[in-house]
């Protein structure tokens, strides 16, 4: 079997034939005849140069591919070809859409492989923008707010970063990630590679119809992008490569029933859907229910103002596993706890299940749901599975 | 250094081209500024001045910066001079110039010319404005309603980047042009547009959707024409509207499509077989195929003659004075001067059609009128998948050349849509399903009732498979202003 390789490909039934990604190409990569406009995948090397001017969005359509449609194959179209199912033994960096740069697919892949297969988007996500800007082109923002969201007395250092693309077109949707290039080089004397921080604003922005957006971002002990993005100063100006992520977004649809589980800086990408949520549904929602896991209060990112966000649009389920003279308490241990209603989500067609923090709170977090599933008489791994082949259970660790 | 890519904000005009060091010009765009708003804001009605609407802007000519979308009163919109950036060592692509270096400035020579074809382009882009003023108040949708302002919107950038070139290379000539532009309107008795086919109404959403999918098209050819312009300022600024031009070839295929999809779904769910079964397909509450055939007729042969004459000296001259290329010239190859070369072209020779081959030069206006024929026919296949799509028997066809023709060989002549020149009984007979008639607009204009609600459409058009900038069906494209 041939490596799986990405492909740029324009759906024949939105095109309007205007030609104007031909004329806007750089290397001279899309080309057509009297039916189809197409690119050619031996040209086209991914600058993103044609996506902003299509008129109508039909530029913007990407296949991992055994063996590359030819110019003819696509000149053939009357619609896009599905995405070919690869075996489940086929690496998800390979086999995704979730970013052009292998580094940063291999990333994403690597976060998301605790869902035990291929990730799946939940069906009426909206169409994410993917890897605009790259590390040849990055984006340039520049640095709006700089907040220390952890106590003063608290054990670690949880920032709240606020950047601003100005006039730089940067969609983003809940769930996404951007990169960040920390400056200088390594030992090698290589610059560093982008790290991966997720989105904790909605798509409109930190601040409703501005071009920014917001990162949740945790100061580990040498980190070298951390500590980077960590002493941020407004008005410095970052490097950003992306958006991210293809896969572990929000449901658009209204009705549908999330339940996030969550611990530290994995609490951006629930924030940014709670937001959404807020900013977007005047009407009733399927609900929203968070666990989120933390040593103390003092160390749990947002706590103040999340206090504030009514229980009729999210149920909070906060939970300490260093308060003096109290048990230690972890999310597996709420989800047990609130079984019964545990057990409702995994029976509701309209239920997702989001999973985000670090890498050791997901096997907690697995026996809890599959000990849940037993007591119904259930088998978690077929409901897991199902969940998320039908793009309702998600999982990023790290 | 002159900064070519990005805009610059310094004065009331945005633009690219250093305005702030162009004293002269500057202030003569400085007191063309306050009759344009004027003109602007007795078109478009208060509410709609007020509201709040999703446009895109123009911030920079580069590919990412040019697309950004926000929330625009329509008088606040940044109307710019952006012009593509130079390329460097542009040569004049065509006629007995070709190969020496592409004019920075007027070649006295070829002013009174260059001139004009910059008026006559100039003068659609407000016209159309006009022709499509009380639309807004019918809109299917606030999706279609976005369309039809950011439509009106860069035609009014359009009319801004012609006037530029007019006072910037024209000098007092062109200043007066260019306050011309604003003295006439389209319509009007005293002084009406120049071309024919913007001097007609847009009076209602199918026929706007045809305009700009058949007349705009026009306009398309005509801009990819002068975009070889050996004039570097007038390819330069031709390439940027290109880039928006295709935007309004947007609303009108997708329009016309959204109407075929939405009278095929009616017809299907009411069990209408034949197309031609009218009243019941009207009872519906939908536009029934035929009629949109005879729409097509209609918006298609006005289009025709604003390409003017098939043999044309005064298109010949253009092109072999390197003012104003072919479509893709830079794409063909051939000696790009035309001195020997022949092309084919339909003449009425003995009361029949005949092809003829004429020296190519002098048919530089067929050949654009050819390539927009089968740049146009695109969607017509488009439209027909739709409507095979739903199961429906029936076929929408571009009519021949020589139907319903005021200019050209065809003119004073009367034709079937097939292209059989027909007697004036005959014509007389058939015309009324070959053309729109009255009580087909009356019956178009009782549809169009406007609405607003987010994510809602009128019965007669289906909502669209994408929205703008990716957004959700229930977008709140245009935020109405309530008084």
């Amino acid at each position: 079997m041939n490596k799986p390789v990405k492909q740029h490909l324009i759906d024949p039934e939105i095109c309007i034939r205007c030609y104007t990604c031909e004329m806007t190409c750089p290397i001279e990569a899309i080309t057509h005849d009297d039916s189809n406009v197409v690119v050619d995948f031996e040209k086209c090397e991914f600058c993103m140069a044609c996506i902003p001017v299509c008129p109508t969005g039909s530029i913007d359509e990407w296949r991992v591919v055994e063996t590359p449609y030819s110019l003819e194959d696509q000149f053939g179209w009357e619609e896009l070809p599905v995405q070919q199912e690869f075996e489940s033994a086929a690496s998800e960096a390979d086999t995704s859409i979730e970013a052009l740069d292998d580094a940063m697919a291999a990333l994403l892949a690597e976060a998301h492989s605790g869902a035990g297969g291929k990730a799946k988007a939940p069906a009426s996500a909206s169409k994410p923008s993917i890897n605009l800007y790259t590390l040849g082109k990055p984006a340039e923002a520049t640095v709006q707010g700089n907040y220390r969201l952890t106590a003063e007395n608290a054990d670690t250092d949880v920032r709240h970063i606020i950047l601003d693309f100005g006039g730089q077109p940067f969609p983003v949707l809940e769930g996404q990630s951007i990169g960040i290039i920390a400056p200088g080089a390594d030992a090698d004397g290589k610059p560093y590679l982008p790290r991966l921080y997720s989105i904790s604003s909605p798509r409109d922005g930190e601040r409703p119809n501005y071009n920014n957006l917001s990162l949740t971002v945790k100061r580990e002990p040498n980190g070298i992008c951390s500590n980077y993005v960590c002493d941020l100063k407004v008005g410095d100006k970052v490097k950003v490569t992306g958006p991210f992520g293809a896969t572990f977004l929000m449901p658009n649809d209204a009705q549908a029933n999330l339940l996030m589980i969550c611990t530290g800086t994995g609490s951006a990408p629930f924030r940014a859907f709670t937001m959404r949520r807020q900013r977007s549904n005047a009407g009733s929602s399927g609900g929203m229910t968070l666990v989120f896991g933390a040593r103390t209060p003092e160390s749990l990112p947002y706590f103040g103002p999340l206090k504030k966000v009514p229980e009729t649009i999210l149920r909070k389920h906060l939970v300490f596993s260093r308060i003096e003279g109290e048990p230690k308490h972890y999310v597996q241990d709420k989800l047990r706890e609130e079984a019964g209603a545990v057990a409702e989500i995994l029976k509701d067609p309209n239920a997702h299940i989001y999973i985000c923090g670090l890498r050791s709170m997901e096997e907690g977090v697995e026996k809890a749901l599959s000990d849940i599933s037993d007591g119904i008489g259930i088998e978690w791994a077929a409901v897991r599975n199902a969940m998320r082949d039908e793009g309702r259970y998600h999982v990023e660790t790290y | 250094m002159l900064d070519l890519i990005n805009v610059s904000y310094d004065t009331l005009i945005p633009n690219n081209v250093g305005l702030s060091n162009d004293k002269r010009v500057l202030k003569a765009l400085e007191k063309w500024h306050p009759g344009y708003i004027n003109w602007w804001n007795d078109l478009i009605p208060d509410n709609f001045q007020k509201s709040l609407v999703y446009l895109r802007t123009a911030v920079s000519v580069d590919p990412k910066g040019w697309a950004k979308f926000d929330y625009v009163k329509m008088p606040e919109y940044r109307w710019g001079i952006l012009l593509a950036p130079q390329v460097e060592d542009r040569k004049i692509p065509c006629g007995e110039h070709a190969g020496e270096p592409a004019w920075q400035e007027v070649p006295g020579e070829y002013r009174a010319l260059m001139r004009r074809l910059i008026v006559i382009q100039g003068d659609t882009e407000p016209a159309s404005v006009e022709q499509q003023r009380f639309l807004g108040k019918t809109a299917p949708s606030l999706y279609d309603l976005r369309n039809l302002f950011q439509v009106n919107v860069e035609e009014g950038r359009h009319l801004w980047a012609m006037v530029y070139l007019l006072h910037k290379y024209f000098g007092a000539d062109g200043r007066e042009e260019a306050d011309d532009l604003l003295r006439r309107s389209s319509g009007s008795e005293e002084a009406p547009r120049m071309l024919g086919a913007f001097n007609e109404e847009t009076p209602d959403w199918l026929s706007f959707f045809m305009f700009t999918y058949f007349t705009d098209r026009d306009g398309k050819m005509q801009l990819e024409a002068l975009a070889q312009s050996g004039f570097d300022p007038l390819s330069r600024t031709c390439r940027f509207m290109l880039t928006e031009e295709a935007h309004h070839m947007f609303v009108g295929e997708t329009g016309v499509g959204r109407v075929i999809q939405r009278t095929c779904e009616a017809m299907k769910e009411a069990g209408i077989e034949d197309p031609y079964e009218t009243d019941k397909i009207r009872a519906l509450g939908v536009i029934d195929l035929p009629t949109i055939q005879k729409k097509l007729n209609l918006h298609y042969t006005l289009s025709l003659d604003l390409f003017g004459q098939e043999v044309s000296t005064n298109a010949a001259n253009a092109f072999n004075s390197g003012i104003k290329g072919r479509y893709m010239e830079h794409r063909l190859e051939d000696d790009h001067r035309l001195t020997d070369a022949t092309y084919p072209v339909c003449q009425f020779v003995d009361g029949e059609i005949k092809i003829v081959d004429v020296p190519a030069l002098t048919a530089i206006n067929m050949r654009l009128r050819d390539d927009y024929t089968r740049d146009a026919s695109g969607g017509v296949v488009r439209w027909n998948k739709i409507i095979e799509k739903a199961g429906v028997d029936f076929e929408l066809k571009l009519p021949h050349e020589s139907f319903n023709r005021k200019i050209g060989v065809f003119a004073d002549k009367l034709f079937d849509p097939e292209g059989k020149l027909i007697h004036g009984q005959e014509y007389d007979d058939n015309v009324n399903s070959w053309l729109p008639t009255h009580a087909d607009g009356d019956f178009i204009q009782s549809l169009m009732v406007p609405c607003y609600e987010p994510g809602k459409f009128a019965g007669w058009i289906a909502p669209p498979k994408v929205g703008i900038d990716n957004k959700p069906g229930d977008f709140e494209y245009v935020k109405l202003y309530m008084a």
